[in-house]
């Protein structure tokens, strides 16, 4: 049940080191974010076309893309290398949030969609509706739709976790009820009557804050935007691993009863973790969306949830950087070996996900340190 | 009704419409005479021979000499000429009963019914036939369906004469009821006489029409009665109206029943689909504590051996289909076994990382399926006595292979039990569950019996699978749309319980069934979802959740 007994060493170095110190991984984690954030932008911008150094636009949105989900593994991380929680519904708060600006993004559109109605969205025109529904009403606002983000999966997350934790419900059940939540809303959205667009989803995007979502220094901002949501994501969530709050948490982890007989309140503790993991997810989400330009139904799909899962697994968890490792490495893998030679990428997963538990539980980052000994 | 005249002449079942035609032929035969035409052939291949060339009058006369004659397929020769599937080849004049092929039709030899090749349509030219012939036709068909010795085909025959009643049909109606012994046909006729008399126009035989169909609940009796119940101009007495109105009422009460048998059925369809889904999962999981999100796959596994099976003997898929019971039990089984053996069991006591690693595997598996057979979906064909309805009455009727698969899962269910409880491998199996160590100290070899357990409950799943061959198609992500439902019944019955997984899963596909017509397929399925997820919450351990000490560390 507990964890190797070097794990809790390196438990105990991390918690006694400052913020931005003491951990090797760390300090590479804010190094090359730092660095990323410096040399993408200043080899797609500064550096011409035909140079060898010249990142594409391709490549920028990509990276984002893997910022957005290195922020979503960080999420996931914090409520199941920390407290235990194997949550196998997270992509379903990161869909909400990613509904969430897109419905902001669609309402952008205006008179610029197919059908140029200056109110309903082309798929509202499409299914010949003839009014907004009331839930789309503000999302024009990008002063309303951003809280949403935010709110829509935190609600969903203190409604869910408030039941569950309530009646103790732990272990597998709980994966296995969060599957279900996400199936559930898999199922919703995929339904037209919804107003989320059915089985196609919010697209065609045109612009965010003004700014042409298909210009190259509207997407360098926003792989900037992730950068920035990931540093502080990263940040708050060691804040709150390395205080007091967070260290009640890996107790409960460790020895659930204890800590209730000890007199915490254990599930005000997991609720708040799991709503503010939820948040995080919400915000990777939003800054998704626009940058791969589509959010629809299958974003809920289990099967993505249990992928993010293995992001942290194969990084090493409760970590952090660990998982910001996981989520990047499989991500990159799977963009390789999908286009390069597609059957394999299944094999591959799957294999990821046999030899990862099987042989290395605490990840790539567990290895390493156990490799290395302490100098971490 | 207008008595015909000679009615009264004969009593033999087949004599008034015998006498018709030979009273008919007779007057033709007159003419014939006049026009010095040849007289007709007397043996059934002449008879035949001549057809084509026959005017209308004369192929009447045939028809009656080929009634008289009585020989073998007759009945096949007039149903296909009431279809105008009787057609003579052009280049030689011979007849042949054809079937349509694209544009090519498939031949039969009138005579003995055997398969004569093909030809090409434009070839053919078909027998026709008029009004009047079509009649005689009609006739002569009913009469040999009523002549028939197996009540149900007389049964069909006279259902079959209701849709389209006259007074030639009604007569022979009337003399297939002064012989007929069955009760069952006598009933059908009598609906068919009393439909007939609906239009009579005396009111107290219409009246007596409708109190005599009053209690019959036969879909063409209803379409008559409505109507007269609804409309006030449709007939002119009210007593009649009165009559129909009640009548239909009562029709609409069992309509109203049945369809609420009919909901139950079709939840109980889909509460064995997740009892099959799910009795595996009950094992590895309930019983062993092992999460296996690979148990989709392992049906999927089984569902691709009834599929391998079909392809191996494709002439015989009945039996190709009972014999992939026990070949999915093997395959899926072992292939369960290398799984327990290779990953699973290092990872006892860890059930979150058995999820992990089992779901990787289930990746791997489906992505072989992709690569060894193909990523689109393939269909195992049903076998004759799976396919089709089950006409229990009138307005109730079964789908044939959902009523095997709720009998199939009851079956693998109490054998499943049987296993656990009467042999000496399930007396192991419930050991090590309760408790490994004691288990082991009695000499029970724990690590064997881990491997048998999920090899069991994993031949199980592929069993499912080949039950589920039988619904939908099968494809690679066939498991996938199980998994998440499998679990929620495991859970919602209570881990470790074989009975609360039975009750679960029927009572879940029953509760989605009767939310459907209310809330529609997607939201029933959703609402269900929301309450096994509420349900967990008050009841964290099921339906029925297992007591004592084994119970504590689940």
């Amino acid at each position: 049940m507990s964890p190797a007994q070097n794990l809790e060493q390196a438990q105990v170095a991390v918690l006694r080191g400052p913020l931005f110190g003491g951990d090797v991984g760390n300090r590479l984690f804010y190094g090359l974010l730092l660095s990323a954030a410096v040399l993408v932008p200043l080899l797609n911008l500064a550096v011409p076309q035909g140079s060898v150094l010249h990142l594409s636009i391709y490549t920028v949105t990509l990276l984002g893309k893997y910022l957005t989900y290195a922020l979503l593994a960080i999420a996931v991380d914090l409520v199941w290398g920390y407290c235990g929680i194997l949550t196998l519904g997270h992509t379903a708060f990161f869909a909400l949030g990613g509904y969430a600006m897109g419905m902001y993004l669609m309402r952008q559109i205006g008179t610029r969609g197919v059908y140029g109605d200056p109110l309903l969205p082309d798929f509202m025109v499409f299914l010949n509706w003839k009014e907004l529904p009331w839930y789309w009403h503000g999302f024009n606002h990008f002063a309303f739709a951003m809280p949403l983000v935010v709110l829509a999966p935190g609600l969903l997350a203190l409604a869910f976790g408030w039941f569950a934790f309530r009646s103790r419900v732990t272990g597998v059940y709980l994966s296995i009820i969060t599957q279900a939540l996400t199936y559930a809303l898999l199922l919703a959205f995929f339904r037209n009557e919804m107003g989320f667009g059915g089985n196609n989803g919010l697209t065609d995007f045109k612009e965010l804050l003004g700014f042409d979502l298909h210009h190259d220094a509207t997407r360098v901002g926003l792989f900037l935007a992730s950068v920035v949501a990931l540093g502080l994501g990263y940040a708050a969530c060691r804040a709150i691993t390395a205080s007091r709050f967070g260290r009640v948490v890996l107790a409960i982890r460790d020895a659930e009863s204890r800590t209730r007989f000890i007199g915490y309140r254990v599930e005000s503790y997991k609720l708040w973790l799991f709503v503010f993991s939820a948040v995080l997810a919400g915000i990777a989400g939003a800054l998704y969306v626009p940058q791969v330009g589509i959010i629809n139904p299958s974003e809920f799909a289990p099967i993505n949830s249990i992928e993010v899962v293995i992001w942290v697994a194969v990084g090493g968890r409760n970590t952090l950087y660990g998982a910001v490792l996981g989520a990047v490495l499989v991500n990159f893998a799977k963009t390789w070996l999908t286009a390069a030679l597609p059957e394999v990428w299944l094999y591959a997963l799957g294999l990821l996900f046999i030899v990862v538990t099987v042989f290395l539980p605490q990840g790539i980052v567990g290895f390493l340190r156990q490799r290395f000994g302490a100098a971490s | 009704m207008r008595p015909l005249a000679h009615r009264t002449v004969n009593a033999g079942r087949m004599a008034v419409p015998m006498l018709l035609l030979v009273l008919l032929s007779f007057f033709c035969n007159a003419r014939a005479d006049d026009d010095s035409a040849p007289a007709l052939p007397t043996d059934y291949p002449g008879l035949l021979a001549a057809l084509p060339q026959a005017d209308f009058s004369t192929r009447t006369q045939i028809v009656a000499r080929i009634v008289e004659l009585k020989p073998p397929h007759a009945r096949e020769l007039f149903a296909a000429w009431l279809d105008n599937r009787l057609q003579s080849r052009q280049s030689d004049g011979k007849l042949f009963l054809v079937e349509a092929h694209d544009e090519m039709l498939d031949l039969t030899d009138p005579l003995t019914l055997q398969a004569a090749g093909s030809g090409k349509a434009e070839d053919f030219e078909p027998v026709r036939n008029n009004n009047a012939l079509r009649k005689t036709l009609k006739v002569a068909i009913a009469e040999y369906d009523l002549a028939d010795p197996d009540p149900r085909l007389r049964i069909a025959a006279v259902k079959q004469m209701r849709r389209d009643l006259d007074e030639e049909t009604e007569a022979v109606l009337r003399q297939q009821l002064a012989v007929e012994k069955d009760r069952g046909v006598q009933r059908q006729i009598n609906v068919a006489l009393a439909l007939g008399a609906l239009a009579d126009t005396d009111a107290a035989k219409r009246l007596a029409a409708v109190q005599a169909l009053d209690g019959e609940n036969a879909p063409d009796v209803y379409n008559a009665l409505l109507p007269l119940a609804r409309d006030a101009g449709a007939d002119p007495d009210a007593a009649v109206r009165a009559a129909a109105l009640g009548a239909v009422k009562h029709i609409e009460a069992w309509r109203g029943f049945y369809e609420a048998l009919e909901t139950l059925f079709f939840g109980l369809s889909l509460g064995s689909v997740l009892v099959l889904a799910s009795i595996g999962l009950a094992i590895t999981f309930g019983v062993m504590g092992v999460i296996n999100m690979a148990h989709g796959e392992l049906m999927m596994l089984g569902a691709y051996t009834a599929y391998v099976m079909q392809q191996l003997m494709p002439h015989s898929i009945g039996a190709a289909l009972l014999l992939s019971i026990p070949a999915a039990f093997v395959v899926s089984g072992l292939a369960g076994i290398a799984i327990e053996r290779s990953v699973v069991r290092f990872l006892y006591g860890r059930p979150l990382e058995t999820l992990l690693a089992t779901f990787g595997v289930s990746l791997v598996l489906q992505q072989l399926v992709r690569s060894v057979f193909s990523p689109l979906n393939r269909s195992v064909a049903s076998p004759s006595w799976m396919s089709g309805l089950w006409q229990v009455n009138d307005l109730f009727s079964l789908t044939r292979n959902r009523v095997i698969i709720l009998g199939f899962s009851l079956v693998v269910f109490a054998l499943l039990r049987l296993v656990l409880n009467r042999t000496s491998l399930g007396l192991k199996v419930r050991a090590v569950a309760q408790n490994r160590s004691m288990a082991k100290a009695m000499g029970v070899r724990t690590e064997r019996i881990d491997a048998l357990t999920f090899g069991l409950g994993s031949g199980i799943a592929g069993v499912a699978g080949v039950a589920l061959s039988q619904l939908t198609n099968v494809g690679p992500n066939l498991g996938q749309s199980y998994i998440v439902d499998a679990f929620m019944v495991v859970v919602f019955g209570g881990v470790g319980n074989l009975w609360g997984t039975l009750i679960g899963g029927m009572g879940l596909g029953v509760v989605n069934k009767l939310l459907e017509p209310y809330a529609g397929a997607v939201i029933a399925k959703i609402l269900v979802l929301l309450f096994l997820i509420l349900f967990i919450q008050r009841k964290p351990r099921g339906l029925f959740p297992q007591k004592g000490r084994a119970a504590e560390g689940m």
